[in-house]
């Protein structure tokens, strides 16, 4: 009985093989590539490697002149760990926080946003549409931190900057979002479906929300993950906008360690490259995990845009 | 009669349908466009105005119309900055673009779970804050905590300093090259899984190599897919921030504040609070970006592909 699956499995692994070498007859040398590959991930991965050694030494251990690939004789991680969660009172675990409220309420926002318009600009064809895609076209090239001055301008009149909006109402705009969403609902929701659907009595939203959103699930996986990328990443918006440190993301947070120990000197402030070297490493696990785990809903998604 | 009447209905029902599609369209694209309104136009506009003004300190604020423009466009600390942001995306983005083009390639024809893996491994940059990307990058050029200079010694050469002002350049160089590589590769990738796999039969038929089908058939098609990332990767440049902002602090002098034209807003209108010569030199970059963007899609619709 439990024969049958895994040699139905091998049958098809081996005849998909089959099809790939017929497909390949000419294999150009494998090593060659294998060894390019190695060294590639080498490369890509050394400052990660850096990281992991680093954060297990003392500030003794990381001026200490041993190393700095290997790891020291003492392994610390744990004392750092309790160092770097109480320093200032425990502020590194609200700028986690920070950062995971900025990501989540505007990735979010901005992909609903994205959803929406990319759907109604796709389908509708409403009056002032054509105008309102060349617009959205040209509102991608916009760098977005030209905005941020003038925003910050205007925000500091009505009294909003250095308060968690500042930073959550700027990232609900994504334009490319809604050109991503544009193309993949083209195509994705055919127009014959919507028909069917309005024949059988269905109003717009519903037909939407229960017809047009599943088919349009790995497009706003996409939009979802690089908005909420884009938002955790975010450096320069929050910098301009916050003041209080305990509203600071962990990007601005880590920056502000690492200019406060650079401006002391080694010296003085042995004890803040300790743990600056550990809080880097755990801001860039929560994002490394959402990556790896979302793998499937991602690796077909970031092509939408570059097929046309 | 019964004519008229027969043909007055179906317009009235058309009409009526177009004033529903009208009203739903916009409904889908509302919320969208209030944040398009009121985050993008209206800073624009607001930077605009602001950029008209000039204050000072004896006569308060007053109206220069295009005053601030003359003045930053024959002020060396902003030139030299557009000037530097133009020198790095010339030899980044090419730079980038071959890696990435070139792991793309190889990932398509090595097809094992070593290759997933790898694939995985050089994309992971991209879920790194470009703020820790460039500290831990700082940490492995620097004297105190890199390996460079023992690698170096290993060999009986001194390290090279990438965070000096004569190598600064490559140090962000490599920076900027590690952190999007792996992204603009997934892109480049899956644009490939893309590509109907009965060309290279056929061209194999015809008796074509794998260099002939990497350059005649691979390539070409890639096209479209290579002129996104360009385009995205020559506006991300142009407002370059982050890493030399960053670095600022551990390449003592490397890095002065009018590095780049968004390091320089920066410090007009946080450090000098003078907004309206902050407003102009953003506004001013924005316009440098659509200037080169446009010039960049003129060139490349003229020549359509990359092939000759």
């Amino acid at each position: 009985m439990s024969v049958t699956p895994i040699e139905r499995t091998r049958a098809g692994r081996s005849s998909r093989r089959g099809i790939e070498r017929r497909s390949m007859p000419r294999k150009p040398g494998r090593v060659p590539l294998n060894i390019v590959l190695g060294l590639l991930m080498l490369y890509f991965l050394i400052p990660f490697w850096w990281l992991i050694v680093n954060s297990s030494k003392s500030s003794a251990g990381l001026f200490g002149g041993g190393s700095s690939l290997w790891f020291a004789g003492d392994i610390n991680y744990v004392q750092n760990f309790i160092d770097l969660f109480t320093y200032g009172g425990g502020i590194y675990a609200r700028w986690l926080a920070n950062s995971a409220l900025y990501a989540l309420v505007g990735g979010i926002g901005a992909t609903v946003l994205a959803v929406l318009a990319g759907y109604g600009l796709a389908k509708y064809s409403f009056a002032g549409r054509r105008f309102s895609f060349a617009i959205l076209l040209g509102a991608v090239m916009v760098p977005t931190t030209a905005l941020v001055i003038p925003t910050f301008v205007l925000f500091a009149q009505v009294g909003w900057t250095n308060t968690i909006w500042a930073v959550i109402f700027p990232t609900l705009l994504n334009p490319f979002g809604v050109y991503l969403m544009n193309v993949y609902a083209r195509d994705a929701v055919p127009d014959e479906l919507l028909d069917a659907a309005r024949v059988d009595g269905a109003g717009e939203f519903r037909s939407f929300f229960q017809v047009a959103l599943p088919l349009l699930r790995p497009a706003i996986v996409t939009v979802l993950l690089l908005s909420v990328v884009a938002s955790w990443n975010n450096y320069f918006l929050p910098l301009v906008m916050l003041s209080d440190n305990r509203l600071f993301p962990v990007t601005v947070g880590i920056g502000l360690w690492q200019s406060t120990a650079s401006t002391y000197g080694a010296a003085g402030s042995q004890s803040l490259w300790s743990i600056i070297v550990l809080g880097s490493l755990v801001s860039v696990i929560p994002l490394i995990i959402a990556f790896l785990t979302l793998q499937r809903y991602w690796r077909g998604g970031l092509a939408i845009g570059s097929l046309k | 009669m019964t004519a008229t009447l027969a043909s007055a209905v179906p317009t009235k029902r058309r009409r009526s349908v177009t004033a529903r599609q009208n009203l739903t369209g916009w409904l889908f694209v509302g919320p969208f466009g209030i944040v398009f309104l009121a985050l993008l136009v209206l800073p624009i506009g607001f930077a605009l105005y602001l950029s008209m003004f000039q204050k000072s300190m004896i006569g308060g604020t007053k109206f220069v119309l295009f005053g601030n423009y003359l003045k930053a466009f024959s002020d060396p600390s902003f030139l030299d900055g557009v000037w530097f942001v133009i020198r790095f995306s010339l030899v980044l983005i090419p730079l980038q673009m071959a890696v990435s083009l070139a792991i793309a390639l190889i990932l398509d024809i090595v097809i094992t779970r070593y290759a997933r893996f790898s694939r995985l491994m050089i994309f992971l940059p991209y879920a790194i804050p470009t703020v820790i990307g460039a500290l831990m990058w700082g940490f492995l050029y620097s004297d105190n905590f890199g390996p460079l200079a023992e690698i170096f010694e290993a060999f009986g050469q001194s390290a090279p300093d990438f965070l000096s002002s004569s190598l600064i350049f490559y140090g962000l160089l490599n920076i900027v090259t590690w952190q999007w590589a792996g992204y603009y590769m997934i892109i480049i990738y899956a644009a490939l899984q893309g590509i109907d796999p009965t060309l290279y039969e056929a061209a194999r038929i015809d008796g074509a190599s794998q260099w002939q089908i990497v350059l005649r058939i691979k390539i070409p098609l890639l096209t479209p897919a290579l002129l996104l990332i360009l385009v995205f990767a020559l506006i991300g440049t142009l407002q370059f921030f982050n890493e030399p902002q960053i670095l600022q602090q551990l390449a003592a002098g490397a890095i002065p504040n009018d590095f780049t034209p968004n390091m320089y807003a920066y410090q007009q209108a946080f450090s000098l609070a003078n907004y309206n010569y902050g407003a102009t030199i953003s506004f001013a970059l924005a316009a440098v970006v659509f200037v080169c963007v446009y010039i960049f899609l003129f060139a490349t619709r003229k020549r359509g592909s990359f092939t000759s």
